[in-house]
């Protein structure tokens, strides 16, 4: 086991996978600077920077994963990824479907996602609802240093589509950036989960797979459900309703797509509440499918959804109210309980 | 509510050809008050978030803003304060916005990235290279609705690279529309040296797409002003569209706390921890070829002491220093008297509305 923080884990699992396997590159905006550590190990042939042309560096990544790469293609936050759009759903997420299961593609876009720092509507969306959406596609976002890694190496090593997700506020990079080492004006330490933003990494590192949730928290009362720093604004709310004498459990999706279903399932019938937090918009993505997967499960459980319901705000007091927050999940958490 | 940079400046300037040294210089050194205040604020963390400050821009905001009228349009890239200063937008409503005020000139729904004014016809967005589309739609608008008046995009060299922006170009020049796409060449983008991922040369780019193109030096305002006015007459008649490429730099690198930037301004310290940081990366670690790793560890050498010889030595180029000799002294002297006690105290008024930043905390119990 090896302390590290969220940001050098995802870059240790990228790391170990580049050293197994030649076949694995990675391109994206700043990254010689950004992951300096790997230009070090591995040389600028393995460790390209681009132009900012999101569009065509991440159709390339379909093709150059269709031409025996494993290309790990970071595009610098999921909001630019919406100008490559169709590179996720109308070919990564579709060529090996077309080729009847006879040309894999085994991509990995890397992007980060999610807001608490106030960086306006336009660089704080997480997008993963919208991504999972689309067939073919494997969407994870990890919540702690150890799973980061290894669903990092997970993801490189499988011979398919995926999506890897990876959180600002966990991430220690952008944050230094804003504050730390940039200037001590401004202390994000209440806002970060610490948790989340440092821990042990298993040497050596084994893939995860995917669809596997993981429970954080036991409970019989009731069950927040979330992915990515919703798992630690549950943790919060969940030791505090627990005083309160509600029972809570946390469950950790880690992946999007494809869902845990038999673990959202059974949690909810053993709370009979659930509550899912999600950092993504309530219409069309990660809330409305648990409701639904729980309604064809034929589980009957109370349910109230935690999610963003509109452009975020940047005003640091309307973003964070906007946000999945402690207060809301508590609320909602407390009015289940009285049902 | 917007502030005009001096009497009646909104309608005269448009119409004078002759280009005026006093007025650009108030202009300019409105534009850097703001953005100094900016950047201290920031530092002091008045400022929520990023900042790209427009500071090495002044010479082109001024030189192009200051043909601009009426129904003019601007779509603003990441740096968008100081075309907006030069427009005349409040400057207290603008730094209330990028501080985070509910009473900024957006509702503090905006932040830096994503200012704009109606009133003014500009509007900016952090989307790198969409700028040129949205530019490309106001000029159809502008065309049907308001003949005669003109489109600016402003964006940075490394936009270009940007697919949609090289539509705008195609589509600007297939419709004949009335837009200028204002290309600030500050030669970075983040930190990455755009040359090193650039085909061919940006101005032939352009006019192979059949823009009209010019260029000037952004630190002579008089010379930006000259070339903008030539494309933006040409589109004003409704004989297309135009390109006007502008060199300038970014001394305060991409963003506040720019970690370039922290290299490069305390090179010893910040180059041993780089050196200590990548040996560490590098030992103990299975790992490519020997000449890999050098060339991986050069690599990130030669581009900080990149970065410094584009930094030091920029003041040289510094647009105002330029400008101020173009006027009289005791002009000069009474512009940086009156703009800086505006200034200030909106500064100082913004600071007090907003408070500090320094206690980030959920849930919006922050005070
Ligand atoms: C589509 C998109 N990709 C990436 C970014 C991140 N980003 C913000 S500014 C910037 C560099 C822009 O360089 P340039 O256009 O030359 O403008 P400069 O910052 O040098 O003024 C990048 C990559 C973004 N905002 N939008
Ligand atoms: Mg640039």
């Amino acid at each position: 086991m090896t302390r590290m923080l969220y940001g050098e884990a995802i870059d240790y699992g990228l790391g170990e996978a580049m050293a197994a396997d030649p076949t694995v590159v990675t391109w994206g905006e700043d990254v010689r600077l950004i992951h300096r550590q790997l230009l070090a190990r591995f040389g600028p042939d393995r460790v390209l920077d681009t132009p900012i042309s999101e569009a065509a560096f991440t159709y390339a990544g379909v093709g150059a994963a269709m031409s025996g790469l494993r290309p790990v293609v970071e595009v610098m936050l999921v909001d630019f990824l919406a100008a490559a759009w169709s590179a996720v759903v109308n070919a990564g997420s579709k060529f090996n479907d077309f080729s009847g299961g006879k040309w894999p593609v085994p991509l990995v876009v890397r992007a980060r996602v999610g807001g608490w720092y106030t960086d306006g509507g336009q660089h704080e969306q997480t997008l993963w609802g919208q991504l999972a959406a689309v067939p073919g596609t494997t969407v994870v976002c990890p919540a702690t240093p150890d799973d980061a890694a290894g669903l990092m190496l997970g993801a490189i090593q499988h011979d398919g589509f995926v999506v890897f997700l990876e959180h600002k506020l966990l991430s220690e990079q952008f944050l230094d950036y804003l504050g730390g080492s940039s200037r001590d004006t401004v202390d994000f330490s209440g806002l970060l989960p610490a948790a989340g933003a440092s821990g042990e990494v298993p040497e050596p590192l084994r893939p995860i797979p995917f669809g596997k949730a993981r429970v954080r928290r036991d409970g019989s009362d009731l069950a927040l459900i979330s992915v990515g720093v919703g798992v630690h604004r549950c943790l919060e709310a969940a030791a505090t309703l627990s005083d309160e004498g509600i029972d809570t459990a946390v469950l950790d999706l880690r992946s999007i797509a494809p869902l845990d279903t038999a673990a959202v399932a059974d949690l909810a019938a053993q709370c009979g509440r659930v509550v899912v937090v999600d950092e993504d918009y309530v219409r069309g993505g990660l809330s409305g499918e648990i409701a639904a997967l729980l309604a064809e499960a034929g589980v009957p459980a109370q349910f109230r959804r935690v999610a963003v319901e509109t452009t975020i705000p940047f005003a640091p007091a309307l973003e964070q109210a906007a946000l999945p927050n402690t207060q809301r999940i508590l609320a909602a958490g407390r009015e289940l309980a009285t049902l | 509510m917007t502030v005009p940079v001096s009497d009646g400046y909104a309608c005269s300037m448009a119409k004078r050809q002759a280009f005026d040294p006093v007025q650009a210089y108030r202009t300019m050194m409105r534009i850097r008050l703001v953005e100094e205040a900016l950047v201290k604020a920031w530092a002091a963390g008045y400022v929520p978030g990023e900042y790209h400050s427009g500071i090495g821009e002044e010479g082109i905001n001024a030189g192009v803003v200051m043909h601009l009228s009426d129904e003019d349009a601007m779509a603003l890239d990441h740096r968008g304060t100081g075309p907006l200063i030069a427009r005349g937008a409040d400057p207290l409503a603008l730094m209330l916005e990028v501080m985070g005020s509910e009473e900024g000139m957006n509702a503090g729904r905006a932040g830096h990235m994503h200012l704009m004014d109606p009133e003014l016809h500009a509007a900016a967005d952090g989307i790198v290279g969409s700028s040129g589309p949205l530019a490309v739609g106001h000029a159809i608008a502008l065309q049907r609705l308001h003949p005669g008046r003109v489109a600016i995009a402003f964006h940075g060299e490394a936009a270009a690279n940007q697919g949609m922006m090289m539509e705008a170009y195609n589509l600007a020049a297939a419709w004949k529309l009335p837009v200028v796409f204002v290309c600030k060449d500050n030669r970075w983008s983040i930190t990455t040296a755009s040359a090193d991922v650039t085909g061919g040369n940006l101005v032939a780019r352009a006019a192979s797409f059949g823009l009209a193109t010019a260029e000037a030096r952004g630190e002579r305002v008089d010379e930006v002003y000259a070339a903008a006015g030539k494309l933006i007459k040409r589109a004003r008649k409704g004989r297309g569209p135009g390109f006007l490429f502008v060199t300038c730099h970014r001394p305060g690198g991409h963003f506040e706390g720019d970690p370039i930037v922290r290299i490069t301004k305390d090179p010893i310290t910040q180059s041993a921890d780089l050196v200590r940081e990548l040996r560490t990366g590098v030992q103990g670690r299975e790992r490519g070829a020997t000449r890999d790793t050098i060339r991986g560890v050069s690599e990130i050498v030669a581009r900080s002491s990149r970065a410094m010889r584009d930094w030091t030595g920029v003041a040289r180029k510094d647009p105002l220093r330029r400008a101020r000799k173009a006027i009289p002294e005791p002009t000069a002297r009474y512009i940086e008297g009156t703009e800086s006690e505006a200034i200030g105290r909106a500064a100082a008024t913004a600071r007090r509305k907003t408070g500090s930043r320094s206690a980030f905390a959920p849930d919006g119990d922050r005070t």
